[in-house]
């Protein structure tokens, strides 16, 4: 009997968690004015005539979806924009990879029945280096916009060696943010000088930064005071916390997600410690969290390529309509997404590539437009690639105040 | 003549029927597929989907014949999937130079998969199946989220010197010609994909073979007897904990091998993705196809495997749907009317049958 009711337990729970997972994406496809998206077969072969078949995968159920919502709604705002200036067409479909590996690579198979020609790659990192070798075999061009691990763009993480040469990144790679984490605070040495670092031990994205920081900040001259970790869904964070106040740092750097940030800004503020916070890009997101107090995240620092209130005309108008069309304000991923749709817009007017050739026909020609041509969008100017596929731009310091990001001057 | 027939007979008789059914779904789906594959109208949807098909379906058989035949509750299935896994990923990574074939190393590697999967369930097994109650499925549990643990915080390399380990952090500094093997959250990256859809059918076929096999034997019936009445089958002198171990490390053994094929199969794998969930999702399986039931549990597999992917084209409906359809068909699985009315219909099939048979005599 127990054992019967254990099975019924457990089952009832994955029933629950199913649905969980399904609740995730119903926020954002309520406002779905949106025509671009349609799998079904009569509009594929309808526009098939002039448009390139641009594919992505994300994930846009479970617990990442908040990152495949932003990156499916900006590029499709992106792609609307682009059919309705003309020239260089797109029909654009995203996959769910729910964070998966396996599902990735599941996704890719599906992207590649409908005709994929140049892709998105995927949101996240491990989904990324899962699918990577396989856009290299195929020679399917790939912009990922938001995968930053090594491992997306390198078969041999090792040596740095072996670039897969058709995958490039629009964000920076997770050691590249723990380099510019480095130097801007060793720079602005008013911000403190004691750094503690609170990262997630079993998360390739934040061990990745950690590793770099810690390396780069013996070079410059930071002190690193105490490292904490903690692993999976932990939510008490108490004992870090105490031990870097005990160690006296006037910095704590967290290079993780937003939602255990937002658990510590609170247990921080709970126990009267006041550091200056210094997030990566994963802190990204931390302003529209539901049920988050934004006066907890006021003068936290965070390093991100994007903020939504720079006052130039591009990402006024980027704001604004994706707004409009989807209700709330854009994060870095979609900017990131909405930069590679122009990017890669960008590569093929310039490659002459048309909508009849093979995938691997504009892989070729876009390998050759990506490693030489310069991109101006949301997430920087003077947007160059190396031939490995890294991207070089400049990355922005923004600091949170009254609720909203506002950029710090040098 | 005669001897044929029966033949034939024997393998559709009541006791043989199931496993004769398994036999012929397997064979006759890979015919199918690899027709369809070798005239090219296999989308490649289905084809990246083959074998992961096969690895869960070794991993839900080997959880049937502990959960359907011992009774005893593993919730620890991932766990024997993830070490398997990453042995296998290890081996064939090891041994890539020296044996460049690649079926015979992902041979090797399964078997050392199943190997390290079978050493480990028993160590387990040997305090906790002496308990009565539902304790396996308590530590089963703790052993799934464990592993995925110290993998997390695994850092195996390998280089001429041979292998080198780390912990917590990553300390291995590899001599030129190196490379990492696992790389904590970062799991294995830039994995030989050696697996084949072939190789994982042969994989159910050895299961099949081992699974049956047992059931049929006096050990499998001794395992039966232990799940009815513990009291009953000590009295005829069944060691209890014994025979339980049997099926318990044969089912580990084939989660370690299904693991070994998976992890073979892809470029990246994360130690994450054999969490809690994995192991539910291999128990729906089972639970689904009947306890017990093998052919069940080879329908349920392929048919919740594949349900997600082929509702792709419901967008965002399709985690909703797959919920309900799984709901629904759990409840239509233990309705009474449901099942009345298909024992009416097996009946009358079989009197169909049993009247076709005295015709033919």
């Amino acid at each position: 009997m127990k054992f019967e009711k254990m099975l019924k337990g457990g089952l009832a729970a994955v029933m629950a968690m199913s649905l969980v997972a399904c609740s995730g994406s119903s926020d954002s496809s309520a406002p779905a004015a949106d025509t671009s998206t349609g799998s079904d077969t009569t509009e594929t072969t309808v526009a098939a005539a002039g448009a390139f078949k641009l594919g992505g995968s994300g994930p846009l159920t479970g617990g990442a979806s908040v990152y495949g919502q932003a990156v499916k709604n900006a590029a499709e705002l992106a792609v609307e924009e682009i059919n309705a200036k003309g020239g260089v067409q797109f029909e654009f479909v995203m996959e769910d990879d729910e964070h998966d590996t396996e599902k990735a690579v599941n996704a890719y198979a599906a992207l590649k029945d409908w005709g994929m020609q140049v892709s998105l790659l995927t949101v996240t990192s491990a989904p990324g280096a899962a699918v990577a070798p396989l856009y290299k075999e195929d020679s399917t061009f790939a912009l990922t916009p938001s995968g930053s691990s090594l491992a997306i763009i390198y078969a041999d993480l090792i040596n740095l060696a072996d670039p897969y040469g058709n995958v490039f990144q629009m964000c920076f790679t997770d050691p590249n943010q723990g380099v510019a984490s480095a130097d801007y605070l060793s720079t602005h040495t008013n911000l403190g000088s004691k750094v503690a670092i609170i990262y997630k031990n079993d998360d390739n994205y934040s061990t990745g930064i950690y590793e770099k920081f810690v390396n780069e900040a013996a070079d410059k001259g930071l002190e690193v005071v105490y490292a904490g970790t903690f692993a999976g869904e932990d939510n008490d964070f108490n004992v870090q916390l105490s031990q870097a106040q005990a160690n006296g740092a006037d910095i704590l750097f967290l290079p993780i997600y937003y939602q255990p940030a937002s658990t510590i800004l609170k247990q921080a503020k709970d126990m009267d410690y006041a550091p200056t916070f210094f997030g990566v890009d994963g802190m990204d997101g931390i302003l529209a969290m539901e049920g988050f107090d934004t006066s907890l995240a006021e003068g936290v620092y965070l390093l991100t390529p994007f903020s939504a209130d720079a006052s130039d005309d591009l990402t006024k108008n980027f704001v604004s309509n994706y707004q409009n069309n989807y209700g709330d304000t854009p994060n870095q991923f979609a900017a990131d997404a909405y930069d590679c749709v122009y990017a890669i817009a960008q590569a093929l007017e310039a490659s002459g590539a048309t909508a009849d050739m093979s995938a691997a026909e504009i892989n070729d020609l876009l390998v050759e437009q990506f490693t030489s041509m310069t991109f101006n969008g949301l997430t920087g100017t003077d947007v160059t690639w190396n031939t490995n596929g890294e991207v070089s731009k400049a990355p922005k310091a923004v600091i949170i105040e009254n609720g909203v990001y506002v950029g710090v001057e040098d | 003549m005669k001897n044929k027939k029966s033949f034939v007979g024997n393998l559709f008789s009541r006791t043989y029927r199931s496993r004769t059914i398994s036999f012929l779904i397997i064979i006759v789906g890979y015919i199918l597929i690899e027709l369809l594959l070798k005239t090219g109208n296999l989308s490649s949807m289905f084809q990246s989907l083959l074998v992961p098909v096969t690895c869960y379906i070794v991993a839900a058989l080997g959880l049937n014949l502990n959960v359907g035949v011992s009774g005893e509750l593993n919730l620890g299935q991932a766990g024997f999937m993830s070490l398997g896994a990453f042995m296998g990923i290890c081996v064939s990574g090891a041994l890539s130079s020296a044996i460049p074939n690649g079926l015979i190393r992902l041979v090797i590697a399964i078997v050392l998969g199943a190997l390290i999967a079978s050493v480990l369930g028993f160590v387990i097994g040997v305090p906790v199946l002496k308990l009565q109650g539902d304790y396996l499925a308590i530590v089963t549990l703790a052993f799934g989220e464990i592993i995925k643990s110290l993998i997390n915080n695994m850092y195996v390399g390998i280089d001429p010197n041979g292998f080198q380990f780390s912990f917590v952090e990553n300390k291995l500094s590899l001599a030129p010609g190196g490379k990492m093997l696992i790389s904590g959250p970062m799991g294995a990256t830039g994995t030989n994909r050696i697996a084949t859809f072939s190789v994982g059918v042969v994989l159910i076929l050895i299961a099949l073979v081992i699974v049956y096999n047992l059931i049929y034997s006096r050990s499998g019936r001794a395992i039966q007897a232990c799940r009815d009445n513990r009291i009953a089958a000590e009295s005829v002198g069944i060691h209890v904990a014994n025979t339980k171990m049997l099926a318990f490390v044969v089912s580990a053994g084939l989660a370690g091998a299904a693991g070994a094929l998976y992890g073979l199969n892809y470029s990246t794998l994360i130690p994450a993705k054999f969490d809690f969930n994995l192991s539910i999702l291999i128990l729906v399986y089972v639970v689904l196809g009947g306890l017990g039931n093998m052919t069940g549990t080879i329908i349920s597999t392929i048919v919740l495997v594949l349900l997600p992917e082929l509702l792709r084209g419901l967008q965002d409906y399709r985690m909703l749907i797959y919920a309900v359809i799984l709901i629904v068909m759990m409840i239509l699985s233990n309705n009474e009317k449901v099942k009345n009315l298909l024992s009416l219909l097996h009946q009358k099939l079989s009197f169909g049958k049993t009247k076709e048979a005295e015709a033919n005599e």
